[in-house]
């Protein structure tokens, strides 16, 4: 669907471009829950951007506004450039038919949940080549295998129900069917919640190898470890606002996060210093006008009563070791 | 001392999940099992806190063999464990407010009285501000429903804990928040520790020793 380029030496155009994007609840008694604020960024063909964050801190929320999936008291501003379609003000008819599963394929969090239960992962798979590529039936069975194989799901296991499957054979046929429609944007959120160590890293590993050149990740995970394996950048999110948007190697290793909370979630690792970050995120119906990370900071200062805008890819007026170009 | 001694449990006696399982844990220590999703390491947990009543072996806690498994355990051992599972979700009551699903346990012990000051200090401990605690899990996040839960085990005291994948739903830095509490609780009553487990990293980083699946079934 993207127009593929044989030859392009500058930056290709983004899959997709995220822009001011902000998003909010509306809540009893004139109150609003603003669980995404301004989030900005780009999402080329190859590349595959982590977005990590504590939980609560509005990552799905995110996932669902580009998939149009927001409950009724939802109210979005800015914009999300799908191509040339913009996702926040598409109706749900241009929704439904072209965008989910045919521009947008979705990994989901919780596989086994995701999948139909009383049918067959044969008849999901093939129920879902005849709807996003009109292949008639005879040979709906055949496109089917294929496609279960495409994400190594075994053949043999194709006539089982969902939860006569692992939760990693769960989790290759939800893959299996986010990639039938050839999406040229995969958006995985939390793929590998509740997966042992070896799993994850197996299925991070596939849905690397299906992002290829052709397609653009966007996983959402508070696993640290499984974005260091496979991202090429990373984007922090805290209390609703991308806090820091850097490339990937930077992060995790030289000269490593600037924002202190992204430093405070690394450190929080078991390989690393296995030190909490204290106190809890803030709620997001009563977001402070300042830095939200200021009261569990131990940088801030006064200064921190005012926003800090995302400037050279961090939001802090205390960034770490500050590096100019 | 906790001792499994050649456990053998599952949930048909013609197929067990787990056989001739033996695992001791010092009192003080603390003990990482570590193995693959589905290899039954949860039912031997499940064992360990007298939660299900294996098909051959015994369990003896602190020198006596368990009485009981489920509500027929005896309370003097039943009381001496606190157990947090993975999913806070699944092992909160819905009706319950925070504050109560902390005093729960107090409550059912006939220890009303020590409600106010016990839940209060530990709700504290476990990084759960009074706001959160008039909240209903559906209006809290994971995280904080999982404090909730490490909350409730520590509320009797308990000389033994099991964590059964008691991280394994969250991020890095709640996961850090809840290991440091179970180790300071630890610290101060010397408290033994079962803690189960897919993330070798986590279980080292915690444990005294780890112990692999593969090693035990053996």
């Amino acid at each position: 669907m993207s127009t593929s380029t044989a030859v392009s030496t500058s930056t290709p155009l983004p899959v997709l471009s995220v822009r001011g994007l902000s998003v909010r609840f509306r809540m009893r008694g004139e109150k609003y829950v603003r669980a995404v604020s301004d989030a900005h960024f780009d999402l080329a063909a190859g590349e595959c951007l982590a977005l990590v964050g504590e939980s609560g801190c509005g990552k799905s929320v995110l996932a669902s506004a580009l998939l149009g999936l927001l409950p009724g008291n939802a109210e979005t501003s800015g914009s999300a450039l799908l191509g040339d379609l913009d996702l926040m003000t598409a109706d749900e008819q241009t929704l439904a038919r072209t965008v989910r599963g045919r521009r947008i394929g979705l990994v989901p969090q919780s596989p086994a949940a995701h999948l139909t239960p009383v049918r067959t992962v044969r008849s999901q798979l093939e129920e879902t080549v005849r709807e996003l590529t009109g292949v008639p039936k005879p040979r709906s069975r055949k496109a089917a295998e294929a496609a279960a194989a495409r994400a190594a799901f075994p053949a043999d296991h194709l006539d089982r129900h969902p939860h006569e499957l692992s939760g990693g054979l769960a989790q290759r046929a939800a893959t299996a069917l986010a990639l039938i429609g050839d999406a040229p944007l995969l958006l995985a959120d939390e793929p590998t919640t509740g997966l042992d160590r070896d799993l994850v890293e197996r299925t991070v590993d596939e849905l690397k190898r299906h992002t290829g050149e052709f397609r653009a990740l966007l996983m959402i995970t508070h696993d640290l470890a499984a974005a260091e394996r496979i991202a090429d950048r990373i984007a922090v999110m805290y209390a609703g606002r991308i806090v820091e948007h850097t490339d990937a190697r930077a992060f995790f290793g030289a000269p490593g996060p600037r924002h202190p909370y992204a430093r405070g979630l690394l450190d929080a690792l078991p390989e690393r210093e296995f030190t909490p970050i204290p106190g809890m995120p803030p709620e997001l119906g009563d977001l402070p006008t300042g830095c939200a990370f200021a009261p569990r900071c131990d940088r801030a200062t006064a200064a921190c009563d005012v926003l800090p805008r995302l400037d050279a890819g961090v939001a802090c007026h205390h960034a770490l070791e500050a590096q100019r170009a | 001392m906790l001792e499994l001694d050649a456990v053998t449990a599952g949930y048909d006696q013609r197929a067990p999940v787990l056989r001739d399982i033996t695992l001791s844990v010092a009192p003080g220590e603390s003990v990482g099992l570590l193995g693959p999703s589905g290899c039954g390491k949860s039912t031997l947990a499940r064992v360990a806190a007298l939660l299900h009543r294996p098909d051959g072996g015994r369990v003896v806690i602190d020198g006596e063999r368990a009485g009981g498994w489920r509500h027929r355990a005896p309370r003097a051992q039943r009381t001496a464990f606190g157990v947090v599972f993975q999913q806070p979700r699944l092992s909160a009551d819905p009706r319950l407010r925070l504050a109560d699903l902390v005093a729960e346990p107090l409550r059912a012990n006939g220890r009303s009285g020590e409600v106010t000051d016990t839940v209060r200090e530990l709700t504290e401990r476990v990084g759960l501000g009074p706001e959160l605690l008039g909240r209903r899990p559906h209006e809290v996040s994971d995280g904080q429903l999982q404090r909730a839960c490490l909350a409730r085990a520590l509320v009797l005291r308990p000389r033994w804990l099991v964590c059964d994948e008691m991280t394994a739903m969250l991020d890095a830095s709640t996961t850090a928040a809840l290991v440091a509490v179970v180790e300071e609780y630890r610290r101060e009553s010397g408290a033994g520790l079962l803690a189960v487990g897919h993330d070798r990293v986590l279980l080292e980083r915690w444990c005294d020793r780890t112990v692999h699946w593969s090693e035990l079934a053996a």
